[in-house]
């Protein structure tokens, strides 16, 4: 398939792999960022192909899995209420809150739908004009635009029944605060593709020059990440921490004008709680003050609901890196994404999910892995 | 400690004591939810918890498609199956022509020659009265091309609201040939697997349509009746182990049991599974993976690898074949479960779906 085959062939990523084997004299540890390149990775069996010099951690970068417990609270509390028409993204759907998750909330009668873009969501506030239509905008600075046109969108055509539950998160803050935190084992990143296609890397590259690391930004492809690798790994070998473009056939520095200037006008930069994390300064969006009859928060006045997660999971810990999750004593055992006890289990970007879902539970089976 | 299945038969109150004060884990539903009927894990718990326990005998404990058994001489295989599909009319089929293709295809992959077949509809107040009729002239025409007799039938309309238009269910029974002998549990290490046709073509047509999407090119359904098929195979004089046709859950669904069911494991090779470029594009958009989306008209079988290039040629030579390729094959090795060759060289365990296939948001 074009620009999809190019990016999967074998004997090229056997080129880098080797190339990557040539350079490497010692141990590293990359985090590559996004939810959608730990999933990639794990997919492909990439990490199995890498030399044990090189170890991949896996970013906080699944929007699902750092979504805060009182967040879905909240979003469950709204979509229960018969007067509303809830929309959210499918990966949503599984994420246990305190009580319950929207599956079982649809079963018991509630109206959830999946959307694909929160642009559908008006589409249905204006065939139920009886309905209050509500849509869970949760989502890195990639669907950050499309979640801004859509409320964007609400106020210039007036469309009163529909507003957005806000739960963005950023980026750079989060990979600060990995960075800054003494359990920090992270030496290089594979930056966020997706991300910087909507905003640039220009944000980067103070956190490089300050924290001494090298980032390069990132595709999703096969060949992108072992691409990235190799590149990160060049830089680290070199002693450099620059911003790198792995991507430059989606991203530019200064990612998409358009689309900054857009949620710009609909967002707030705010304090965002993380899942797993705790509270991260300035690390979310909200909405603007003159977006206030679009904000479901103040709209449906949810209470602050009191949430504990469960002491077992360490999901906070894979989240920034520090673990990975069959070092959890839950992993594949007492959590599974059929009993998940944490986020990363039940979202299928995250990490736990993703070796769940591609096998790496059975350990036993390891060595047969390694060497089919 | 206690282990997961414990809390589960203990309640709610078990899994609090495993976890602290976890408030967590939806694991144990009271309720139904959709993901139920997936063909995936929680479909697989449904029957083994609650229905086995209640049902079981020797003739439903292999959880074939269908049942077999002896009548005097003759061999016969019994299958079930009903259809909710939505929308009722999609590209390339209806949900008729599926309530017939599917029981028809549940005989086949028993090995059995499908002869007659009972229908009973469920009918929603409000149905137009020209989309009923449509259903039932396809079904009647899907069963000519099966050649398979519509025997007997039943009618029940419910209240507005209480059905989705309307509900199919179809039995049927077929007659096993002598020297047939399909089973999923006769996989045996060495055993090729061969599959008649491109994947996940079905699920994403319904789902283009249900979901309103569109895409530049039209993707219908590939609903077909196998047994002609299964008889071009049986020809072939090959002493064939197992057949299955990989409907809900995929491919990897219908797999995943075959290696349970016989305690052996398999080898995939991603690059050799036949998808159309339209298909696959279409589930690189929506974040779905092929291998875990519905089939129809295609079908798994698993010979002795010493007969897979006579079965393969003769799936080639047929109209529902035409891209028939051996994609793996079974192993003794890491019994229960199936790995795959990924398109990079890389190796994964490709493991039953938990849930409902759910989109992902980027």
């Amino acid at each position: 398939m074009k620009y999809l085959d190019e990016y999967r062939d074998e004997a090229l990523a056997g080129k880098i792999v080797a190339e990557i084997r040539r350079i490497v004299t010692r141990h590293w540890v990359l985090m590559e960022v996004c939810g959608g390149q730990t999933h990639t990775i794990v997919k492909y069996g990439i990490d199995h192909l890498l030399p044990d010099e090189v170890e991949l951690v896996h970013g906080p970068g699944c929007p699902v899995c750092v979504t805060s417990l009182e967040m879905i609270d909240k979003a469950h509390a709204i979509a229960r209420r018969p007067d509303v028409i809830f929309c959210s993204f499918g990966d949503m759907l599984r994420v246990p809150g305190s009580e319950s998750d929207l599956l079982v909330l649809k079963s018991h009668g509630a109206d959830i739908r999946v959307v694909y873009s929160p642009m559908d969501c008006l589409k249905i506030a204006r065939a139920n004009p009886d309905k209050k239509v509500v849509f869970f905008a949760i989502g890195f600075e990639t669907t950050a635009p499309g979640n801004a046109m859509a409320a964007w969108q609400a106020k210039q055509q007036g469309i009163r029944n529909f507003s957005v539950l806000v739960s963005h998160v950023l980026v750079p803050p989060a990979m600060e605060s990995i960075l800054a935190s003494p359990l920090n084992r992270v030496q290089g990143f594979l930056g966020p593709g997706h991300v910087c296609t909507v905003v640039g890397y220009e944000e980067y590259e103070p956190l490089a020059a300050r924290f001494h690391v090298p980032i390069v930004v990132t595709g999703f492809e096969p060949l992108d990440l072992l691409e990235g690798v190799l590149m990160t790994v060049r830089q680290l070998e070199a002693g450099t921490y620059e911003v790198q473009n792995q991507y430059p056939r989606v991203v530019k520095r200064e990612g998409n004008r358009v689309a900054r200037d857009l949620v710009d006008k609909v967002f707030e930069v705010c304090d965002r709680k993380w899942r797993g994390i705790g509270m991260i300064p300035r690390s979310g969006y909200r909405l603007r003050e003159e977006l206030r009859d679009h904000d479901a928060e103040r709209l449906f006045e949810v209470k602050e609901i009191d949430t504990a997660e469960p002491s077992i999971c360490m999901s906070g810990l894979v989240l920034q890196g520090v673990k990975k999750p069959h070092d959890c004593p839950a992993f594949g055992t007492l959590c599974t994404p059929l009993h998940p006890l944490g986020a990363t289990m039940v979202s299928a970007e995250g990490a736990c999910a993703a070796y769940y879902a591609y096998g790496r539970h059975l350990e036993c089976e390891k060595k047969e892995l390694a060497t089919v | 400690m206690t282990t997961p299945d414990a809390a589960a038969r203990n309640g709610s109150e078990a899994v609090s004591v495993l976890t602290g004060s976890c408030p967590l884990p939806r694991s144990n539903y009271q309720d139904i939810v959709l993901a139920h009927g997936s063909g995936g894990k929680l479909s697989q718990e449904l029957i083994q918890k609650i229905v086995l326990p209640e049902f079981r005998n020797d003739l439903l404990e292999p959880l074939h498609d269908g049942a077999l058994f002896s009548i005097g001489e003759a061999r016969l295989a019994f299958s079930t199956d009903s259809y909710v599909v939505s929308p009722i009319f999609f590209p390339g089929g209806d949900i008729g022509k599926l309530a017939v293709h599917g029981t028809v295809n549940d005989l086949a992959m028993c090995g059995a020659r499908p002869l007659h077949l009972s229908v009973g509809f469920i009918l929603e107040e409000g149905l137009p009265m020209g989309d009923f009729q449509r259903v039932v002239r396809s079904m009647r025409e899907a069963a000519n091309a099966a050649g398979v007799n519509l025997a007997t039938g039943d009618t029940k309309v419910v209240d507005r609201g209480k059905a989705d238009k309307i509900f199919i269910n179809t039995s049927g029974i077929g007659v096993v040939p002598k020297g047939v002998n399909i089973d999923p549990k006769r996989a045996r290490p060495g055993d090729k697997i061969i599959l008649s046709g491109t994947i996940a073509t079905h699920g994403i047509a319904i789902m283009s349509v249900r979901e309103g999407l569109e895409f530049e090119t039209e993707i219908a359904s590939d609903t077909a009746p196998l047994n002609g098929l299964v008889e071009a195979i049986f020809a072939t004089g090959t002493d064939v182990h197992v057949l299955r046709d990989p409907t809900r859950g995929g491919i990897t669904s219908a797999l995943s049991e075959i290696t349970q069911s016989a305690g052996t494991g398999m080898i995939l090779e991603e690059a050799r599974i036949p998808i159309l470029e339209e298909v696959k594009g279409a589930c690189e958009i929506l974040g779905l993976d092929p291998l875990y989306v519905a089939n129809e008209g295609k079908l798994i079988a698993i010979v002795p690898a010493d007969a897979a290039d006579a079965v393969l040629a003769a799936m080639r030579a047929h109209p529902l074949g035409l891209h028939a390729a051996i994609i793996g094959e079974v192993t003794g090795d890491h019994a229960g479960f199936v790995l795959m060759k990924t398109r990079i060289g890389g190796t994964r365990v490709v493991d039953m779906l938990s849930g409902e296939q759910l989109p992902r948001i980027c």
